[in-house]
């Protein structure tokens, strides 16, 4: 189940988002996947019961929004929603399409808990340490 | 982009970000959930460009003939190419060792409980082959039709295989697979005399229906017959693999390639 090292992975992408913002806790994540990504969010879900558990996003809940199929014919221009199995053009058929949509994977937002300024997160405190 | 996690966040951008909050307050990343992986990856394909070498990810269900595929392939191109192969399996060095016999090194990554490779493990294994004295790197992923297709190994192409043993719609049952594959290779088609429910061209439709227009080419290892169409092919990107980087590249790769 891939789905468990997606998730270590993405704790520690949040974790280090979290320590870089001083936050006590991080209290929400939202992803968003797309059927093609190759990721189950069910399993995802899950997975991330299992990850979370001694984090900074232990009793973080995770929200997933479903990204649609869409496709865009090469051949006529048209942009149709598809099916995970059918990617072809829905108005001429043609098999040359182009994904627009399906296949995103994405850590789209962190809610965090306390903190607010970041961390200088490299030598130039000027610049990073926004107060 | 942000050195401690690799987000978008910039100084310049930051401010967009940061509220004043003393409670909850949300971030937006957008950020890909692989994005550690995804680094990785364009780290060995640097290491893979650096030497002129073409990388290949050889992805197929469990016992589809990936191991057969390699010693045919190894056996065909003794004299002409310089091969290494990085093996990916859930236990044993039985593959590996199968693969060494062939006079060719092998190194095995054991992923225990882990049913895909990912680009981590393959930079481990990379820094093993000596890569100068290499034209060709065969990655067989652990046999798996889903989880190997999300994760990035820093290889060129993907080569799925699809034995005739396994059933003609495959490509449909496993999109996500075959979506990814630059080349589709139809094993054990020596037996297909035995069977009477494999077709080819339904195989090919469904892969189609994909929106892939990748080769689709049947061959049998174990007969050594249909291999001259994967073995140009492989000639083929060989040689584009070690033709020269364009001369800009040269800055890129000495900054991401410090550590080794
Ligand atoms: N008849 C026939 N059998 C084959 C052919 N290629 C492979 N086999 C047999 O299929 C079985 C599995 O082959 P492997 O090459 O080990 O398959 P694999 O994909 O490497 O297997 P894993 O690494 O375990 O996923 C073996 O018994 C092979 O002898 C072929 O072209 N024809
Ligand atoms: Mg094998
Ligand atoms: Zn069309
Ligand atoms: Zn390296």
């Amino acid at each position: 189940m891939h789905e468990l090292s997606i998730c270590q992975s993405l704790i520690r992408q949040i974790e280090a988002l979290a320590r870089q913002h001083r936050a006590q806790a991080i209290t929400r994540v939202t992803l968003q996947i797309g059927p093609l990504s190759g990721v189950a969010p069910e399993l995802l879900e899950q997975a991330f019961r299992v990850a979370r558990k001694g984090t900074l996003a232990e009793t973080a809940r995770m929200v997933t929004w479903r990204a649609p199929i869409r496709v865009r014919c090469e051949q006529c221009g048209k942009e149709s929603a598809a099916m995970i199995n059918h990617l072809t053009c829905a108005r001429c058929g043609d098999g040359h399409t182009q994904l627009i949509s399906g296949n995103e994977m994405q850590l789209v937002s962190v809610e965090l808990l306390g903190g607010g300024h970041t961390l200088p997160s490299n030598g130039n405190q000027e610049d990073t340490a926004y107060v | 982009m942000c050195n401690t996690c690799g987000c978008t966040i910039t100084p310049a951008n930051q401010y967009l970000l940061y509220r004043p909050v003393e409670q909850q307050h949300t971030l937006s990343v957008l950020n890909h959930l692989l994005a550690e992986n995804n680094a990785q990856a364009a780290h060995n394909r640097a290491h893979f460009d650096a030497h002129g070498v073409l990388a290949l990810n050889l992805m197929s269900s469990p016992g589809a003939g990936k191991t057969a595929l390699l010693e045919a392939t190894i056996a065909a191109l003794r004299d002409e190419m310089r091969i290494a192969v990085i093996e990916g399996d859930l236990e044993t060095e039985n593959d590996a060792e199968r693969i060494r016999a062939q006079g060719v090194p092998a190194v095995q990554i054991t992923t225990g409980t882990a049913c895909h490779l990912d680009a981590h493990m393959v930079h481990g294994a990379l820094h093993q082959i000596d890569l100068d004295r290499i034209d060709i790197v065969f990655i067989e992923n652990v046999g798996n039709l889903v989880c190997p297709a999300s994760f990035d190994l820093g290889q060129h192409r993907n080569v799925v295989l699809l034995s005739v043993t396994e059933g003609d719609d495959k490509p449909a049952k496993y999109p996500v697979m075959f979506r990814a594959a630059d080349l589709v290779l139809l094993t054990k088609t020596d037996l297909l005399p035995h069977l009477d429910d494999f077709d080819p061209a339904q195989a090919e439709r469904c892969l189609r229906r994909l929106a892939n227009p990748a080769p689709l080419w049947p061959l049998s290892s174990k007969k050594m017959t249909g291999l001259e169409p994967w073995l140009n092919w492989l000639r083929g990107h060989a040689r584009k693999a070690s033709a020269p980087a364009p001369a800009h590249s040269g800055v890129e790769l000495s900054s991401t390639l410090n550590h080794a």
